[in-house]
This record gives structure tokens, C-alpha cells and sequence, in this order.
């Protein structure tokens, strides 16, 4: 993509640069930004491996080593945390992936454009309720004595009972809530992308005498791949880091066995009981974990299909 | 092979029938769908003008009855829920502002191929969208150094850098600037600052547009931040203050029983359908007008410069 390959060709790096102030000084606001309050906090990870002490300071505070991150591989949160958030994570992978996909394609389909535009603006709709809302929404619904759910379940005859103080029933609430709050906003991109295919191509297909089944297949899918595979990537790489507003709000005494992730377990850690430098180890090991599994399946991708991230 | 045409027929009669009956599955499961996405909001609407009574027995479905305003009117006293309001819209106008001043005009320099030292700045900008210091570490930053917490401008200036953004209005103006404009302008003795302000900005209405969307979306809907860093309930945005109606159920008690509790409890409901209605009717109301600049937004960034 550079048109220079490197600084020794042409003009020196300062000249370049001097030409250019104002490009520079179009930067300036970010940069201060992001250095103040983003890359200086990556550098205050460190009071993950110290005794931090608000009155000495990041800096002054003293060493104390692995000390915090034994702490929390030891602790029997530890086990209970990681397995919570792994499962909530890679079942709303399992789920949140695909679906997506299958209502592009189904959008792709309808050739009532009117039905179809009405379609697109209601799915998209309830992405833009806030999380606060939409826990409320979801514990109202589910209320065993006044919610719409458990009311239409027993009219069929199941009884549903507390669904909110069931932790078993947490994993599955979060992720199809979740389904049915941004199925239709995730599926743009699909849209987007099946939206530029080739017409000939389907033409072509139908002088063959595909049916419309047989064009999905064929053309719609492979079509699909590249974006799928950018995304998966994206996903993956919050395998640890699932979102932590919702997870929080949905939270009660007696479904904490199995709600309890790394982000609210760190949360209640650090900013309610004020322990930072444990606090700061387990979300270092989350973003390290994070970190590496995005980058380990952007190789892989890059390896196996030419698309990846970097 | 011998009967091209007859055997052409045949296809062509079983592919439309194959493809009528597909076409019926496509239509039942959209007209499902749109059931289950939209009853909900629906139910809510209706729930919020109806006897709440009538409501927990589970006789509100599809219509409102015993209709009533009660739930709004008690709405109008409470007034941290509207202080709530104004806190909420001046955090989205300065944090929406401040979002734009930021992100666009970082995203048009590392757009230019000219930019020495675009390669590193590009990772600058990129980097925290794959590993952050996390919650802590921040939050000391911000308390112990800069001492932003529990300000106004906490909620404005800290989060205002996002990859994302950046991404796509980068990819936005190396898609639809022409790189002539600029050799053009330079002919003129233009500098780059006049040409971002008086040429790329002009042109550059529909990205600002995304961006100025998704950044008020993020500002109106999000208490996270809230949370954290505000301590002061009257600084508190309206996220916050509907976490405490619905989900801490400030406006229930627990500590009484019997009819008197459950009496309680119908109309706390029916505040809280009140409530989201009322929180969520700015954006709702606008999406579909807007709606348009958010694909448009979600396009250019699948783009991927």
C-alpha cells in the first residue's frame, strides 16, 4: 500500500514530516488523549506485579512479584470464573455467529422491497435499547409472579418458575437475549456484502437452472466467506472479555455460581473491596489471554484462507 | 441431450415450484421474526398506559385496557429521573462533540499516503482496540493523577478516542477523496489545515453524520463509565438512575408483606414500563429516520482500508 518504501528514497524523514505539520497537529488532540488515558494505564499495569499503595503511587509502591497472580490462580474463584466466562463466551459464539449469516441470507431473499425495508429497520430496532433497559426488560418478563413469559408458558402448561434465580438457566437467558437484541444489527454487514454481488452471476446460474437453494450455495455463501472470517477473528478475540454491563445487571444471590465472570469478579475486587494490584493481575491475565488467542487464529486464518485481520 | 426443450420445460416447472414453496418458508419465518422482535417493545408500550392490575394478571396482550396515565404522571414528580435526563443530554452533546473534534481529523491525517510516519501512527491509533491496561490501572490513573473523577468532564474527554471510529472514517476518505484534490490544492499553496477545514469537511458530511450517530447513541445508552467514575448522584446520567428503578428496584419495597407489598410492587411495574418508554423514546423515535447513516457506516467499515 506505501507508494515509498522506505525513508532513504526521496526526501528525508524530517522533510517529509515538516511538509506535513498539519497533519500532525490534525493528530494532536488524539494522541494527548489516548497517551494520557490509555497508554498510561497500560503502563499502570504494573501495580499488578506490586503492593500498591494509593499514597506512594504507582511508581513508589514496592515490588511483590507473581505474588497476585498465585493469589488468583490458587483461589477457588479462579476455577469458577474462567469456566463461567468460557461458557457464556463460546455459547454466545456457537449462537451469535451463525444466525447472523442465516438472516443476511434470508433478507437477500425477499424481493418485497417494501416488506423487506420494514423487516431490516424492526430487527435493527432493539439494538439501540440500552443495556440498562434491556436487563430491566428481561427480569420483568421473566418475573415468576408478573412476568409475560412465565404467563405464557403456563398457558400452554409449563411451568417455567424462578428463571432469574436459576443459575442454570443464566448461560441461556444472557446469549438468547443477546440473539434477540443484535441478530438483525449483525447481520448488516452480511447484507452489505451480498448486496455487491455480481447479478450475472446469478443469471447465470438460473440459465443453468439452479433453484434459488442451489444459488445460496453456490454463490451466496463463498460470497459470505471473507467477511465471516474477519469477524470470527474479531470474536475470538474477546474469548475472555465477555461484555461485562449486562453480565453485571443480571446478576443476583442466587444465580452468582454461575454468573460470576472475570470482569464482575474483578470489578467487586477492585473497586468494592479496593484490592487494585489483585484486581489489576486477573485483568492482565484476561487482556494477555485475550490478546493471544486473537492473534493465534489470525494466523491460523491467514494460513488456511488468505483473509485475516493483519 | 435429444429433447433440450422438453426436458428444459420440466426444470423449468419443478425449480418454481421447489422455489414457491421456498419462497412461503422465507416469508413465515420473517413475518415470526418480526413477531418476536417487535411484540416486546409493543407489549411495554401498551403495558405503560394500562391498569397495572390488570397488567400482573396477564390480561393486557394485545390491546390497552383499563387505560390510564397514572404511571407518566408519577413519572413528572420524580426528579432524579429528570435530572437524570439533562445530565444525559449534555453528557451526549459535549461527549459527541468532543468525539468528533478527535476522531476525525486523526482519521484524515493517517489517511493521507503522504504521512510520514503513517505506519506508526496507524498502530498507535489501532492498538487499543486488541489490549487495554484494564478497569484498575485506569481508574487509578484517572483518580490519582489526573483527577478526573466524579466531574463533568470525566464523562466527556477520557473514552473519547475510538479505533473503530478512526477505522472507518480513515476508510471513508481514502475511498471518496480523490488524491487530485490535494495536489490541486497544494498547486494553490493551500496548507493542510485549510484544506482539511474548508475542502475534506465539506465533503465529508455522511461520515460525520455516522460518526456523530453511533458516538450520541453510545453517550445516551451507556452507564458503565457512569458507574465507575461518578460518585455524586446529581452528576449521575439517566442510564444510572433507570439502573436504580429497574434493576435495584428502588421504587419496591421488600420490606413489606402481604397486599399492601403486592400493591406496591404492581405499581413499581408500572413505573418501570413508564420509565423505558420514556428512556428510550429519543432513539426510537429517530432510528428510522437515521437509519440510513448507520448501514452507511457499518458499509464503510466493512470495507477495511
Amino acid at each position: 500500500m506505501r507508494r515509498t518504501g522506505s525513508t532513504l528514497s526521496g526526501p528525508s524523514f524530517l522533510a517529509r514530516a515538516g511538509r506535513n505539520w498539519g497533519l500532525y497537529l490534525l493528530m494532536l488532540p488524539g494522541i494527548v488523549i489516548f497517551i494520557c488515558f490509555t497508554y498510561l494505564p497500560m503502563y499502570g499495569v504494573i501495580i499488578a506485579f506490586k503492593d500498591f499503595r494509593p499514597a506512594a503511587g504507582i511508581w513508589g509502591s514496592s515490588w511483590a512479584g507473581l505474588k497476585y497472580f498465585e493469589r488468583y490462580f490458587n483461589s477457588y474463584m479462579f476455577a469458577s470464573t474462567i469456566t463461567n466466562t468460557l461458557v457464556i463466551s463460546l455459547y454466545t459464539i456457537a449462537v451469535t455467529f451463525p444466525l447472523p449469516i442465516i438472516l443476511a441470507l434470508m433478507c437477500n431473499q425477499m424481493y418485497a422491497r417494501r416488506f423487506k425495508k420494514f423487516f431490516q429497520v424492526s430487527t435493527y430496532l432493539p439494538h439501540f435499547i440500552s443495556t440498562v433497559v434491556m436487563c430491566g426488560m428481561i427480569i420483568m418478563f421473566l418475573s415468576p409472579s408478573s412476568g409475560l413469559i412465565p404467563k405464557l408458558c403456563s398457558l400452554i402448561g409449563i411451568q417455567t418458575g424462578d428463571l432469574m434465580g436459576n443459575a442454570g438457566a443464566f448461560s441461556g437467558i444472557y446469549v438468547w437475549t443477546e440473539v434477540w437484541q443484535h441478530v438483525g444489527w449483525d447481520s448488516i454487514m452480511y447484507i452489505a456484502a451480498l448486496s455487491a454481488v455480481d447479478p450475472q452471476l446469478y443469471e447465470a446460474a438460473e440459465v443453468d437452472g439452479a433453484s434459488k437453494w442451489q444459488k445460496i450455495l453456490a454463490i451466496d455463501i463463498p460470497m459470505l466467506v471473507p467477511t465471516m472470517i474477519i469477524l470470527f477473528i474479531l470474536r475470538c478475540g474477546s474469548i475472555l472479555g465477555v461484555g461485562f454491563e449486562k453480565v453485571y445487571l443480571l446478576q443476583n444471590d442466587l444465580n452468582i455460581a454461575k454468573s460470576e465472570i472475570t470482569s464482575t469478579y474483578l470489578y467487586k475486587m477492585g473497586l468494592k473491596s479496593n484490592q487494585y494490584s489483585y484486581s489489576a493481575a486477573i485483568g492482565l491475565f484476561n487482556n494477555a489471554v485475550n490478546f493471544i488467542i486473537l492473534i493465534l487464529v489470525n494466523q491460523i486464518a491467514r494460513k488456511i484462507s488468505d483473509t485475516s485481520l493483519f | 441431450m435429444s429433447h433440450p426443450d422438453i426436458r428444459g420445460r420440466k426444470n423449468h416447472i419443478r425449480k418454481s415450484r421447489a422455489d414457491r414453496i421456498f419462497d412461503a418458508v422465507i416469508y413465515t419465518a420473517a413475518g415470526l421474526m418480526l413477531l418476536l422482535a417487535l411484540y416486546p417493545m409493543y407489549f411495554i408500550l401498551i403495558a405503560s398506559v394500562s391498569d397495572p392490575n390488570l397488567v400482573a394478571r396477564g390480561d393486557v396482550l394485545l390491546f390497552p385496557r383499563g387505560l390510564s396515565l397514572d404511571g407518566y404522571s408519577y413519572l413528572l414528580s420524580m426528579e432524579n429521573l429528570w435530572k437524570g435526563y439533562g445530565n444525559t443530554i449534555a453528557y451526549t452533546f459535549a461527549g459527541t462533540a468532543a468525539m468528533l473534534a478527535v476522531n476525525i481529523p486523526a482519521a484524515y491525517a493517517l489517511s493521507r499516503r503522504d504521512l510520514a510516519g503513517r505506519g506508526f501512527f496507524t498502530f498507535f491509533f489501532l492498538f487499543p482496540m486488541f489490549f487495554g491496561g484494564g478497569l484498575i490501572p485506569t481508574f487509578i490513573i484517572l483518580n490519582n493523577t489526573f483527577h478526573l473523577v466524579d466531574t463533568f468532564w470525566v464523562m466527556v474527554l477520557p473514552f473519547s478516542v475510538i479505533s473503530y471510529y478512526i477505522v472507518v472514517a480513515r476508510t471513508f476518505f481514502q475511498t471518496s477523496l480523490p488524491a487530485e484534490l490535494w495536489d490541486a490544492a497544494q498547486i494553490d499553496g493551500c496548507g493542510n489545515l485549510r484544506f482539511f477545514f474548508q475542502v475534506v469537511l465539506p465533503l465529508s458530511k455522511a461520515i460525520i453524520a455516522v460518526i456523530a450517530l453511533w458516538a450520541a447513541v453510545g453517550h445516551w445508552n451507556s452507564y458503565f463509565n457512569a458507574m465507575i467514575y461518578l460518585r455524586t448522584p446529581e452528576r449521575f446520567p439517566l442510564q444510572l438512575v433507570m439502573r436504580n428503578i429497574l434493576i435495584n428496584n428502588e421504587m419496591a419495597s421488600t420490606a413489606m408483606t402481604g397486599s399492601a407489598a403486592a400493591e406496591l410492587n404492581r405499581k413499581a411495574n408500572l413505573i418501570k414500563y413508564c420509565a423505558i418508554v420514556v428512556s428510550s423514546l429519543p432513539i426510537m423515535t429517530m432510528y428510522p429516520f437515521v437509519q440510513k447513516y448507520f448501514n452507511k457506516g457499518v458499509m464503510i467499515g466493512a470495507l477495511k482500508g
